[in-house]
C-alpha cells in the first residue's frame, strides 16, 4: 500500500498514530500530581518535537545514507525562518505560501553551499559547511540586520505591506498565522477527569506535514537513488570505478535535507511568528547532527525519537529547580533530602546540558547504534524469550537485519 | 468457565469502562473560559522569565530574588516590605483576589527565540496569568509580542529601551523602568557641568535594540551640547573581551568614551577601557573621560575601581531615603544579606503594581488589568509620584544620576547619587520623534 512494503507500511501507520495521540500519550500525568511536571502534552513542546522531528528527518537524509556530516544545516533552518515571516510580512498570514517559499529559498542556499562543500568530503567538508553556517549566522545576527532584524530578531508588525492579508486586526492588532483561517494558536482544552489534553491547531498541522516529510523520507530510504547514496557511504572509490559519478548524488542528498531544514524552519515560525537569529547558531547546527546520532543515524524513525528526547530533556529537564526537588524529596530526613538535591543540583534548570552530555556519553558506549538499536536489542530479548518457551519461530529474528531501515 | 465471573481483570476492565463512560459527559468543559489561563479559586500562578545564564546573568539572578520576595509578600508573609508604604493599599496580603500566588520561573538566556520558547511553556503548561522579566530589551520587546498574541500580561521587567514602549509598545504590555530617552535628558546637564561643552565622543555600542536607542539619544543630547561624535562602533552582545574594539579609541581624537553596555558586557569593556590607561590619558588638552548611560550597583561591584568617578544613569538606588526604598532595602537585606539592584527594584514593583491592578479592578482578566494600569497614577514605591501613562503604558518618574564613589565604603555603597531629575522634565510628549512608528493595539484577552 501507498508504495511501501509491510514493515515500512508498519512503521508509517505507528508514527502516524503516535502524532495523532500525541497529547494524549505525551500528558500521562494528571495535572494536580507531583509528575506533572513531565508531562509534555502542550502545544510549544509538541510542536518543538515535530518541528525538530522534521528537521532531523531531512539531516539523516544526507548525513545517514550517505555519510557526509554536516555541521551547517542551521543555516537552512534560520533561513526557511526568515524566509517564512518575509512572507507573512509582504504576502499573507496564510502559512501555506510561507512554507513553500521557506522550502525553495533553503532548497537554493543548499544548492550554492553544497555545490561549493561537496568538492571535499570527510572533515573538510564539515568545515566548510559550518564556515557557511557561521557566516550565514554573522550575516544574520549583524551584517544583515535591516533584513533580519538582527540580535532583536525578525519579527511581524502592524506596518507589514501584507498584500493579500490585512496589515492589523480590527482591534489594531498584529494578525496571528492562520492555516485557511484557522488560527495556528488556537488550542481547546478537554477535560477528562484530573487529566487535561490540550488540542491545537497548530500543533496538527504541524503533525500532518510531519507525516507527509516522513512519507517522503522512506520512499527515498527505499528507491534507487536511496541505493545510490548508501553506495557513497559504503565506498566511493569504488561507485567511481563502475563509471558512477557520486556527485550528483550526494548534492541532491544535500539540497533534499536544506530543504527540510527550511520546511523546519518555516514551520517553527508558522507556530511562532518571529526568526532569532539564535537558531543558525553552529551549536544549533550541532544539535540536529546530536539528535540524529542519539536516535540511530541511518534508521527511518531514529531521527525522530533522538529530536524528541533532546527537545524533552531541554523543555522539561531544564524547567526543574532546586524548590522543585526539595519538593520530590520532602518526605525523607533533611541531610538527606539536602544531599540529594545537592547532587541533583548541577543537572537540572540551566544545567541540562550536563543531563544531556550524560544521556549522550551513555548511548554512544553502550548503544552505537541510538535508541533504535536499544528497542532492537530489548526486542530481539523478549523474542528470544518467548521462542524460547513456545515453538520455534525461524526467521522472527533476521527480519529487522533485513530492514536496516527500521 | 462462566464460574470466574468476578476475575481480578474483569473488574479492571469494567471499573475503567465506567470511569470512562463517567468522565465522558465533562469532555468540553475545559474549553469554556473567558480568558486566558483564568486562575482557580484556590491559587494564581505568575512567570517569572529572567537571564539566567548569558551576559545578563547577575541581574537575572537578582530580578528572581526580588520576585521571590514580592510573592512572600503578596501572599502575607516576611515583613510586608513597600507594601505598607504603597500608595494604594487594595493588597492585603491574603494573596491576590483571596488567591495564593505561586510561580514558575524559566531561563530567557538573553536570546528571544529561548525567551518566546520559555515564556509560552510557562503559559501553555504552567498556566501562568502573566508573564514578567527580561534583562535586555530584545528580550522584552519579543516576550511582549508573545503576550499580547497570547492574551496575558506582560509586566517588564529591566529593559530600557525607547522601542519597548515606543516602536514596539503593545496594550498587554507594560514598562516600570525609564528609558535611554529619559537618561539621555537627566544626563546632559551633568555632563555638560562636569565636562564642558567642547567635547569629542566615542561611542561603543552594544548590538541590539537597546545598545542603538541608547546611542541615538546619547547623540542627540550630546550634540545639542555643542559636542563631536566622533565614531559610533557597534559591538556583538556578550563579547567578552573589547580590546579589540577599544585599541581604536586612543588615537581617534575623541576625549570621551561612552560605553553603551549593560551587564557582563559593560563590566568587561569599561575594566578594558580603564586597563587600556585610557581614564589617565589627555587628549586634545582635557583629561580623558568615560560615561556609562545605564549604570547599575551589580555593574559597579563587578568593575570594582574602575567605575570611580564616572558618569551614569539609573532607574532606583538603595541608598535612597523615601520611606519605600527603606523599606524594599531592609526586607530585601534581611532575607538576603545585601541591598537588592535597580533590576530587583523594577521587578519587585511590576509585581505589586499588577497584583494592585487585579484587586484594584477585581478580576485576572487581561483587560481589566490594562484598564486599571492606564493613566494610574501611584506613590511609595521608591520612586517619588509616579503615573503610568494610558498612550504608551510607560511609568514617568524621577530619574538618577549617579556617580561611582572615590572611596567607597563597602562593597554596595558603590554610587552616589549626584542628581534627581525630576518627572517633569524628563517626561516628553507621546509624539516624540524616537517614540514614532507604533501603536498599542487593544488588551487581548486570548481565548
Amino acid at each position: 500500500m501507498l508504495g511501501l512494503n509491510k514493515a515500512d507500511l508498519r512503521l508509517f501507520l505507528i508514527v502516524i498514530a503516535m502524532l495523532v495521540f500525541a497529547p494524549i500519550l505525551l500528558n500521562p500525568f494528571p495535572d494536580t500530581s507531583g509528575m506533572a511536571q513531565f508531562n509534555a502534552g502542550y502545544p510549544d513542546l509538541m510542536q518543538k518535537l515535530v518541528i525538530f522531528g522534521i528537521f532531523a528527518i531531512g539531516f539523516n537524509i544526507l548525513f545517514g545514507l550517505t555519510g557526509y556530516l554536516s555541521f551547517g544545516h542551521a543555516a537552512f533552518l534560520g533561513i526557511g525562518s526568515y524566509t517564512g515571516v518575509w512572507m507573512m510580512k509582504l504576502l499573507t498570514m496564510n502559512v501555506i505560501p510561507a512554507l513553500i517559499a521557506s522550502v525553495v529559498v533553503a532548497g537554493a542556499v543548499s544548492l550554492l553551499i553544497g555545490y561549493v562543500s561537496l568538492r571535499r568530503s570527510g572533515i573538510y567538508f564539515s568545515i566548510l559547511t559550518l564556515a557557511f553556517a557561521q557566516m550565514f549566522y554573522s550575516l544574520a545576527y549583524s551584517v544583515l540586520t535591516p533584513i533580519t532584524g538582527g540580535e532583536s530578531g525578525l519579527s511581524l508588525s502592524t506596518d507589514d505591506p501584507r498584500i493579500f492579508g490585512v496589515q492589523a486586526t480590527d482591534g489594531g492588532n498584529i494578525p496571528v498565522p492562520t492555516v485557511f483561517g484557522l488560527d495556528m494558536s488556537h488550542a481547546v482544552t478537554l477535560d477528562f477527569g484530573a487529566w487535561s489534553f490540550t488540542i491545537s491547531t497548530g500543533y496538527y498541522f504541524a503533525a500532518i506535514i510531519m507525516a507527509l516529510a516522513f512519507y517522503l523520507a522512506v520512499r527515498i530510504f527505499r528507491s534507487p537513488f536511496g541505493l545510490m547514496l548508501r553506495a557513497v557511504k559504503s565506498n566511493q572509490n569504488r561507485m567511481n570505478y563502475t563509471g558512477l559519478n557520486p556527485r550528483p548524488y550526494t548534492l541532491a542528498a544535500f539540497v533534499i535535507s536544506g530543504m527540510y531544514a527550511g520546511l523546519a524552519g518555516g514551520l517553527m515560525v508558522a507556530m511562532d511568528p518571529l526568526a532569532g537569529a539564535e537558531r543558525m547558531l553552529w551549536t544549533a547546527s550541532g544539535e540536529v547532527v546530536l539528535m540524529t546520532i542519539l536516535g540511530g543515524a541511518g534508521t527511518l524513525i531514529g531521527p525522530i525519537l533522538g529530536a524528541g528526547l533532546i527537545k524533552y530533556l531541554e523543555s522539561i529537564v531544564s524547567t526543574i529547580n532546586d524548590s522543585v526537588v526539595h519538593g520530590w524529596f520532602a518526605p525523607l530526613p533533611d541531610w538527606l533530602e539536602n544531599t540529594l538535591v545537592t547532587v541533583l543540583h548541577p543537572f537540572i534548570g540551566k544545567g541540562w546540558h550536563l543531563t544531556l552530555g550524560l544521556v549522550f556519553v551513555l548511548v554512544v558506549c553502550f548503544l552505537p547504534g541510538g535508541i533504535v538499536e536499544g528497542g532492537k536489542k530489548l526486542g530481539n530479548l523478549f523474542r528470544r524469550k518467548r521462542s524460547n518457551g513456545d515453538a520455534p519461530t525461524p526467521g522472527t529474528g533476521s527480519t529487522t537485519a533485513e530492514q536496516p531501515g527500521e | 468457565m462462566s464460574t470466574k465471573s468476578f476475575s481480578r481483570r474483569g473488574v479492571l476492565k469494567a471499573g475503567a469502562a465506567t470511569g470512562v463512560g463517567l468522565a465522558l459527559p465533562t469532555i468540553f468543559t475545559g474549553s469554556a473560559r473567558a480568558f486566558t489561563n483564568e486562575p482557580g479559586a484556590s491559587s494564581v500562578t505568575l512567570g517569572f522569565n529572567v537571564p539566567q545564564t548569558g551576559a545578563y546573568a547577575d541581574e537575572g539572578a537578582d530580578e528572581l530574588r526580588a520576585y521571590m520576595l514580592a510573592v512572600e509578600h503578596l501572599n502575607g508573609e516576611g515583613d510586608g516590605g513597600m507594601l505598607s508604604t504603597f500608595s494604594s493599599q487594595a493588597l492585603d496580603g491574603t494573596g491576590i483576589l483571596g488567591r495564593r500566588v505561586e510561580y514558575v520561573t524559566g531561563d530567557t538566556q538573553t536570546s528571544s527565540d529561548a525567551a518566546r520558547s520559555s515564556a509560552r511553556s510557562m503559559i501553555e503548561r504552567d498556566g501562568a496569568i502573566m508573564i514578567t522579566g527580561g534583562s535586555s530589551s530584545g528580550v522584552a520587546i519579543a516576550v511582549q509580542g508573545l503576550c499580547q498574541d497570547a492574551g496575558v500580561i506582560f509586566m517588564a521587567g529591566l529593559t530600557h529601551s525607547n522601542d519597548t514602549t515606543g516602536k514596539d509598545r503593545r496594550a498587554n504590555g507594560f514598562r516600570h523602568f525609564f528609558n535611554t530617552e529619559m537618561s539621555g535628558h537627566a544626563l546632559a546637564p551633568i555632563l555638560s557641568n562636569a565636562y564642558g561643552n567642547d567635547r569629542k565622543a566615542y561611542h561603543l555600542t552594544a548590538d541590539y535594540t537597546w545598545g542603538w536607542s541608547q546611542e541615538n539619544s546619547m547623540r542627540t543630547y550630546t550634540e545639542a551640547l555643542g559636542w563631536e561624535t566622533i565614531n559610533t562602533v557597534r559591538t556583538p552582545v556578550g563579547a567578552g573581551d573589547f580590546s579589540s574594539y577599544l585599541t581604536p579609541v586612543a588615537n581617534s581624537g575623541a576625549d570621551v568614551l561612552i560605553l553603551n553596555h549593560y551587564g557582563g558586557d559593560m563590566v568587561n569593556s569599561l575594566t578594558q577601557a580603564v586597563q587600556f590607561g585610557l581614564r589617565d590619558m589627555m587628549a586634545n588638552g582635557k583629561t580623558f573621560e568615560i560615561i556609562v548611560p545605564l549604570f547599575s550597583r551589580l555593574m559597579a561591584r563587578g568593575a570594582g575601581s574602575a567605575i570611580e568617578g564616572i558618569y551614569g544613569s539609573t532607574n532606583w538606588h538603595w541608598s535612597l531615603q523615601d520611606e519605600g526604598s527603606q523599606a524594599f532595602t531592609r526586607s530585601f537585606g534581611t532575607k538576603y544579606g545585601f541591598p537588592p539592584s535597580q533590576a530587583a527594584h523594577t521587578c519587585y514593583v511590576q509585581t505589586l503594581l499588577y497584583a494592585d491592578a487585579v484587586q484594584r479592578g477585581g478580576s485576572f482578566n487581561p483587560c481589566s488589568v490594562v484598564e486599571a494600569l492606564e493613566g494610574y497614577e501611584f506613590d511609595g514605591l521608591g520612586n517619588g509620584p509616579t503615573l503610568y501613562r494610558a498612550e504608551d503604558h510607560q511609568c514617568f518618574k524621577d530619574v538618577l544620576v549617579v556617580r561611582g564613589k572615590e572611596n567607597p565604603e563597602n562593597d554596595y555603597d558603590l554610587l552616589e547619587v549626584v542628581e534627581i531629575t525630576p518627572r517633569e522634565t524628563v517626561t516628553y510628549p507621546i509624539d516624540h520623534p524616537d517614540f514614532q512608528g507604533g501603536s498599542l493595539g487593544s488588551c487581548n484577552p486570548g481565548a
